[in-house]
């Protein structure tokens, strides 16, 4: 669905904001690019969607090159941009009926998609309601809504639910899984949230600094760390490192202090074939526990810092996209 | 709900787009009255205080001057017959010739008997800058809002952008601009003999042209800026000089030559000529062809710049 080959954007000569991505998105999959501010999510974002041209390399989205036939592109994707777009003097309503107009839909067919939309993302009640006294929530779901109104095959969602409190970013993960699940859609998005990559994307890039650092399911990347681990005791005092050894999936065993730490792949489906092999050698398990690596260790793995260090609170991350742009365009 | 069969309906039409973002800005506006009032509220402040207290032709008028009911003059005043010791002037008589000569003056210098006419018609040029270049500049909002980038991910077509920020000036300033000569009327503004409302139309493809050529000019240079501090900054700089520099407050040919020159360059000196020849002087259709001339001039080579330089910009 979405192909980038080399894709590189140099700004003012100097900048490299993307350096040399090459990655493949499937049809219907949710593909997230991870990484931290200023990772160049965004460029990359822009290039895709025709906004911004490629320095080097090329892209192309449905098979269309996102240079040579822009048009087609932008006919056939949605987008659901970083900042909030719409027109906050306008209704939710009038908000979607202008992208419809943009995007050249018949009228008739427009205002059914447009009341179909609203009720997806539960703006019904609020439709002619000014923006302006819309929540932060409600904004980014009407922008989904504005995303979705020419039935686009790719939706590209920048940085989702940035700024949203928690509660409110759950609700516009459910909208993000509902679309896929009920409009057959391919999603690219980028966010700098861990939770958020893992429990929504089926592959992730990991971006950091314009280069793509390592691409993989939530589950591969956290398996590519030497996978889950299991803590075990068993009540006999005999050393059963050689048995766990020969259970399918472990791949190492360290004893220490009466404790086995066991590093196994696949965790929850190997963990009761130990016990099962131990029960048969007639040892008594004890203890057990499995703690399985999270995105945030796979993060610190490949980029060398925890991601954590670089969020910050809402007013902050404002204030951040406040300069970002002051310093994009001044 | 219907599954997304991607039936891909979209047609992004020129018109439609451009009509689109225009109906935008217009309900934008309307939803603003507050905005709307303001505008009007300049000119008519200017119109109401100076139009009506530089009374000019008040000037030379004998009640102004107060003429004694006899003058004596010497002698020598009267170069025939020779030999008179004093003359005796009549002060009514006197009067009356200067009457005649104020209102000749008046006549000269302004084309009609009061300036207040005179400047009213000028104000319409004053809306039309201020609300062309307003409108150019409101890009900056979409910007900072996002809006823009919104709508550039859009098949709507990128000269569509651009053209309805120019329609969406020239609209609200003919309707200000309607506005403002409705409430001259009501202070006294005079019309000559030969307006006719078809003028109107006139008028208003006069405003169109010189709306089209500002409101590019601050599109252009706007469209790189992030703040809105630095645009507004300029025109509250530049309006006040682009309005004296023409032939609003005062006529053209009594300046000094220089400053004629510059005048001769200022578009509003254009607009406001036709303005007046349809306003509140006889039609004068030599004069009326080559404004417009000018006028389409140079609405055509800042609409081309503008375009230009903001087309680039959105497709960087
Ligand atoms: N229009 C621009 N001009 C100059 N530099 C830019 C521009 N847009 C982005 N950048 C720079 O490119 C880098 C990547 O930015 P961006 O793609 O917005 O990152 P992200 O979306 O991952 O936070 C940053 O260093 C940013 O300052
Ligand atoms: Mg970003």
């Amino acid at each position: 669905m979405i192909k980038a080959e080399n894709l590189t954007k140099v700004f003012n000569r100097s900048l490299v904001a993307v350096d040399h991505i090459t990655f493949n998105v499937r049809e219907g999959e949710i593909f997230g690019f991870l990484g931290p501010n200023g990772a160049g999510k965004t460029t990359t974002i822009n290039m895709l969607i025709t906004v911004l041209k490629p320095t080097e390399g090329t892209a192309s989205v449905l098979g269309f090159d996102v240079v040579r036939q822009s048009n087609e592109v932008r006919k056939a994707i949605g987008v659901v941009p970083q900042e909030f777009t719409a027109d906050e003097d306008l209704t939710g309503y009038e908000n979607i009926m202008l992208c419809a107009d943009l995007y050249g839909i018949p009228r008739e067919i427009a205002k059914k998609r447009a009341l179909e939309l609203l009720e997806l993302v539960e703006l019904t009640n609020f439709k002619d309601k000014r923006v302006e006294t819309y929540s932060g929530g409600m904004r980014r779901r009407l922008e989904l809504a504005c995303g979705l109104i020419n039935y686009p095959k790719v939706l590209f969602l920048d940085e989702p639910t940035l700024g949203l409190d928690v509660q409110t970013r759950i609700a516009v993960w459910e909208y993000i899984r509902r679309l896929r699940k009920e409009y057959d859609i391919t999603i690219f998005m980028t966010t700098h949230y861990l939770e958020e990559a893992d429990t929504l994307c089926d592959r992730i890039a990991i971006i950091d600094h314009g280069k793509i650092i390592v691409i993989g399911s939530p589950g591969e990347l956290k398996d590519g760390l030497g996978g889950d681990v299991i803590t075990i005791a068993v009540r006999e005092n005999a050393d059963v490192t050689s048995i766990i050894q020969e259970v399918e999936n472990v791949k190492n065993v360290r004893k220490e202090n009466g404790l086995y730490y066991v590093k196994v792949v696949e965790g929850e489906v190997t963990a009761p074939l130990i016990i099962e092999a131990l029960r048969k050698k007639g040892y008594t398990v004890t203890r057990f526990s499995l703690t399985e690596p999270t995105l945030n260790e796979v993060y610190l793995e490949y980029t060398g810092r925890a991601i954590r260090d670089m969020e910050g609170s809402n007013a902050e991350i404002m204030i951040q996209r406040l300069h970002l742009r002051r310093a994009r365009n001044g | 709900m219907s599954s997304m069969k991607a039936v891909n309906d979209c047609q992004p039409s020129f018109v439609r787009g451009l009509w689109a973002l225009t109906r935008r800005e217009l309900k934008k506006w309307l939803n603003d009255p507050v905005m709307l009032v303001m505008f009007i509220l300049q000119p008519f402040i200017w119109m109401g205080l100076l139009g009506k207290s530089m009374n000019i032709s008040g000037l030379f008028s004998a009640d102004n001057i107060k003429l004694p009911p006899k003058i004596s003059l010497p002698g020598y005043a009267i170069l025939s017959p020779p030999g008179l010791q004093e003359v005796v002037l009549d002060g009514a008589v006197l009067s009356q010739i200067l009457a005649e000569i104020s209102s000749r003056i008046m006549e000269v210098a302004f084309g009609v008997a009061d300036y207040f006419s005179f400047m009213a018609v000028g104000m319409v040029s004053m809306i039309v800058t201020i609300t062309a270049m307003f409108s150019g500049m409101s890009i900056v909002w979409d910007r900072r809002l996002g809006f823009l980038d919104k709508v550039i991910s859009t098949p709507v077509s990128r000269t569509a952008i651009i053209l309805s920020k120019i329609l969406n000036a020239a609209l609200r300033a003919m309707f200000q601009a309607t506005v403002i000569l409705a409430l001259a009327y009501l202070l006294g503004l005079r019309f000559s003999p030969t307006f006719t409302p078809l003028n109107l139309l006139w008028i208003y493809t006069a405003i169109l042209l010189l709306s089209v050529g500002l409101s590019s000019i601050f599109i252009a240079f706007s469209i790189r800026s992030t703040r809105m501090e630095r645009p507004i900054q300029f025109v509250n700089l530049i309006t006040m000089p682009l309005m004296f520099s023409s032939n609003i407050f005062f006529p053209a040919s009594l300046m000094p030559e220089w400053m004629q020159a510059v005048v001769r360059i200022n578009p509003l000196t254009y607009l406001t000529d036709i303005v007046r020849h349809l306003t509140i002087l006889p039609i004068d259709v030599t004069a009326l062809i080559v404004d417009f001339m000018y006028l389409s001039l140079f609405a055509a080579v800042f609409a081309t710049i503008g375009v230009v330089l903001a087309w680039k910009y959105l497709t960087r």
